[in-house]
């Protein structure tokens, strides 16, 4: 019955179809032109939604860099103070011994608290005090004692000396803290600003390049926190990183791609690499948590976890790129190898793995960016410690760059703001290079075979 | 020193032996190499793995095993009142370790531990000599066994080519031993929680509060470890972060595939490639201190009340970081689809949006699907954007405007800091870990399973 009344229906449509089919079409009528019109302007629509679409993620990328730079550029200044100190004699070396020893041990903190109070003799209030010596960061006094040791002829002058100030000092000299805002609602009281103004006014305020922040480890004071120590941890843990990921993963697509056979087994490590691939980064941070650190008993925060942890991480990247290379050296290749003699092996070895070599390079290079900017699975491990020494090899509790960053932007000082979009930066730096050089690599052994 | 001089002495000693090994061989073929089964090198290298192999496996297994015996011979040794208790004994294996170190100078702690932490010391002292003389032992037998065997009829390529082969074997086991190992790591503590949590409150409770009690007389919650709170605060910002992503993504494919020049495209390519490079702590920082407190004070300016860590500012940050994702995976897709197809449709009269629409976007739609599910399971995984951005507090609500939490914030605050491995709190989050990756494992499959499914079908 149903297929009788389809049937039925059909007929119907055909009909009309074929009625109209020998109405020719008249292509100048309004409606025609109606037409074309409306459907011009939904493909100028359609074409607009695509350009609009990829300048809003261009526009997002412009807003990150921009908004990383501006908080950031002023992170390379820092604010200096220059200060009338007098090198008494009587409080560095009593005895005249001139022995480095006993000048090390002077208390330079008390001199600066002096030409401090010399400076603004008006303060006399605990209280107030307190506040003045916050002009002068905590880390000034061993500026002044180098000084000091390097040329003991200092001793018994007066002289101006420029130290490095303190962070909310800092801050209000780049402009970050306005002395307009109600004073409640700011880090610094009037007094302060006064004292601030009458430095200023004198020429005694300046900013200097802040080499501190390149060669300082982490610090509780923004002033005195600098990108050495995370750096060198990220080197580390990097260089670890690639002595195991590299050759496994150049061994493990060698093998792959030249010499398994089609069997079980390769099946199964395909599948497992292209899984691994998009397994969340946090979950190899479990894995290290429990293999390294619960049951080999490997130190804590060291780079050596991180490194065997991300080595895991960019496995994957690395054999995926390095198979791709190989693929991609014609057959022709180790036919002529085979002919004249040469073993699989010495064919791989001698001719295949040469050609595929920029290729492979280009996609450790671009594995390793990767894992120089990965940051959850080294929070798993332990890598979050407040570390300020510069760690001295692979084993000493360690800190990378991502993860400064992290500790950085958690911070409540205003003065980390600038830090962290400066330490961001510095990252993005050596991210933009590493790539830059993969993009290098493939345009200059790029061949077309 | 220990390692890494380790490792340089069995490179040293390797190359020593290649040379000898050499030498011999040359010495052997009497100066015509062509009496040699194989090349001079060939025994050099046979000589080189034969010492460097054994020795560097010793020096893992090694390692693997060292910290566990001499933890286990320090707890041996130890009282059973602090055995018996297992936060006393982390608390004690701690200071040990410090005093160990030489860093337990101001601890306060019963001379049985410092004895344990003296013995640990000369334990971990004995046990690196005693690593290097073995070591030492075992590349000198190495090398003397092989040395010996060099004869001009020995098949010293055809060994080394073996040896090789098998360590190219090894290398790629080693990824299906890295998925076991993620696999039984999760199992291993998430059975823990479970004997502890019953699976069905965990998967099914609608409370979350880990924070329990870690002394009896302590005053705290109970503890719930319901995890539906995470779940839906995941899929919100998952949600919000493909609002923005796969409409983005997919019209910037289209427009770079279907309309741009060559030269627009040498641009903009490279620039949304940028946004997949740069590292997630930095889109985490943007969304923390940049979008959030825009959207918060542009909330208050509509008199909405936008929280400052809202789902919203994590999800829009995350979208952009997935946007060059999806683009270049779903431009792949739609390039492949054949161009006859585009010729019939442009042939019938079809404008390039018609085509597009009606047949280059349903020809290529399971292979998008594919690609918005790998997406999908990317921001699921997504850890220093939420953790930085999104909030602490379990809530449970679909409103964007407001904090919420996600698996991956709650693995990381409950892993980050101290742990005690018998205490459901830190148990939670490798169940959690279990969870999410078994997720992201399925999502994975499937799509992969679409998009090839879908590359057969014009290849």
């Amino acid at each position: 019955m149903t297929d009788m009344a389809s049937l039925m229906e059909d007929r119907a449509a055909a009909k009309v179809i074929s009625d109209n089919l020998h109405k020719p079409v008249d292509w100048d009528s309004p409606k025609i032109a109606r037409n074309i019109k409306k459907r011009y302007a939904a493909e100028r629509r359609f074409k607009f939604y695509g350009l609009s679409a990829i300048g809003i993620a261009l526009l997002a990328l412009f807003v990150l860099a921009g908004s990383i730079g501006s908080k950031g550029y002023s992170a390379f200044f820092q604010t200096y103070v220059q200060l009338e100190v007098t090198f008494d004699a009587a409080e560095i070396d009593p005895d005249g011994t001139g022995d480095p020893a006993v000048i090390g041990k002077a208390n330079f903190d008390g001199l600066i608290k002096q030409a401090l109070r010399d400076r603004f003799p008006e303060v006399t209030s605990r209280q107030a005090k307190r506040d003045l010596y916050g002009i002068v960061s905590g880390g000034a006094s061993y500026d002044l004692r180098e000084r000091v040791m390097e040329n003991p002829g200092l001793i018994g002058q007066t002289r101006k000396v420029w130290l490095i100030s303190g962070d909310d000092f800092d801050m209000l000299n780049k402009g970050y803290i306005s002395a307009d805002v109600d004073e409640g609602s700011r880090r610094l009281n009037d007094e302060e600003i006064a004292w601030y103004d009458s430095l200023k006014s004198d020429g005694a305020v300046e900013k200097h390049f802040h080499t501190r922040f390149f060669t300082n480890g982490d610090s509780r004071e923004p002033e005195l926190a600098g990108i050495w120590g995370a750096a060198v941890g990220s080197l580390y843990t990097l260089m670890v990183t690639l002595a195991l990921s590299f050759p496994i993963g150049v061994f493990a697509a060698v093998y792959l791609e030249e010499f398994a056979p089609k069997n079980r087994f390769t099946t199964i490590v395909e599948v497992n690499i292209n899984n691994l691939a998009a397994v969340p980064s946090i979950v190899f941070g479990l894995l290290g948590l429990e293999v390294y650190l619960n049951v080999m008993h490997l130190p804590r925060s060291a780079p050596v976890v991180g490194g065997l942890t991300l080595a895991l991480m960019t496995l994957p990247t690395i054999i995926i790129a390095s198979r791709a290379a190989i693929k991609a050296v014609p057959p022709s290749i180790r036919q002529a190898a085979l002919g004249l003699g040469a073993s699989p092996v010495q064919t791989v070895t001698h001719h295949v793995l040469p050609l595929a070599m920029p290729g492979i390079l280009t996609g450790t290079i671009i594995g390793m960016a990767q894992a120089l900017g990965e940051t959850a699975p080294l929070l798993m491990i332990g890598m979050v410690a407040f570390i300020v020494d510069i760690p001295g090899g692979a084993l000493d509790p360690a800190t990378v760059l991502p993860v400064q960053i992290y500790l950085w932007a958690d911070s409540p000082e205003r003065a980390f703001v600038e830090k962290t979009s400066a330490a961001i930066m510095v990252l993005l730096a050596f991210l933009v290079l590493m790539n830059g050089f993969a993009v290098y690599l493939r345009k200059k052994f790029e061949r077309k075979w | 020193m220990s390692l890494s001089f380790l490792l340089l002495a069995v490179a040293a000693l390797c190359a020593l032996s290649f040379y000898f090994g050499r030498q011999r061989a040359i010495a052997l073929s009497g100066g015509r190499y062509s009496n040699l089964h194989s090349l001079p090198a060939h025994y050099g290298m046979y000589v080189a793995l034969w010492c460097g192999l054994p020795a560097l496996l010793l020096v893992i297994v090694w390692h693997v095993f060292q910290g566990s015996i001499i933890e286990a011979m320090i707890i041996s040794d130890l009282p059973a009142e602090i055995t018996g208790d297992t936060g006393k004994l982390s608390l004690a294996l701690n200071s040990i370790s410090l005093i160990a170190a030489g860093n337990g100078q101001h601890l306060s702690v019963s001379p049985e531990i410092i004895d344990a932490g003296r013995r640990l010391a000369s334990l971990q002292t004995i046990a690196n000599a005693a690593l290097v003389v073995v070591m030492l032992a075992v590349a000198t037998t190495g090398i003397a066994l092989s040395y010996r065997k060099i004869d001009p009829d020995m098949r010293a390529r055809n060994n080394v080519e073996r040896i090789s082969r098998w360590i190219m074997i090894t290398c790629s086991a080693i990824a299906i031993l890295s998925t076991v190992g993620i696999v039984f790591s999760l199992m291993f503590e998430a059975i823990h929680f479970f004997s502890k949590v019953s699976p069905l409150e965990f998967l099914f409770g609608l409370e979350w509060s880990p924070q329990t009690a870690i002394r009896a007389d302590q005053v705290a919650s109970d503890g719930a470890f319901g995890a539906i709170p995470l779940f839906v605060g995941t899929l919100l910002i998952t949600l919000i972060a493909m609002a923005v992503a796969v409409p983005v993504g997919l019209f910037s494919a289209i427009y770079m595939g279907e309309y741009a020049s060559s030269k627009f495209r040498a641009v903009a390519k490279p620039a949304l490639e940028i946004l997949a490079g740069v590292p997630t702590v930095v889109y985490g920082f943007f969304a923390a201190l940049t979008v959030a407190p825009f959207l918060r004070d542009n909330g208050a300016i509509l008199g909405l009340d936008v929280s400052s860590e809202s789902a919203l500012a994590a999800g829009l940050v995350m979208g952009v970081m997935i946007i060059p994702f999806v683009s270049s995976l779903s431009d792949d897709v739609m390039s492949q689809v054949p161009q006859s197809l585009r010729d019939g449709s442009y042939g019938l009269g079809a404008t390039k949006s018609e085509t597009i629409r009606h047949v280059i976007f349903p020809a290529a739609l399971p292979g998008i699907v594919g690609a918005v599910l790998l997406a999908v399971s990317r921001a699921i995984g997504e850890t220093m954007i939420v953790v930085m951005a999104a909030g602490l507090a379990a809530n449970m609500t679909v409103n964007p405007l407001q904090a919420v939490t996600t698996v991956t914030v709650q693995i990381v605050t409950l892993l980050v800091g101290d742990q005690e491995f018998d205490s459901a709190k830190t148990l939670s989050a490798f169940a959690l870990g279990l969870v999410l990756f078994l997720v992201t494992l399925g999502l994975n499959v499937f799509a992969l399973k679409v998009v090839q499914k879908y590359r057969e079908k014009y290849d």
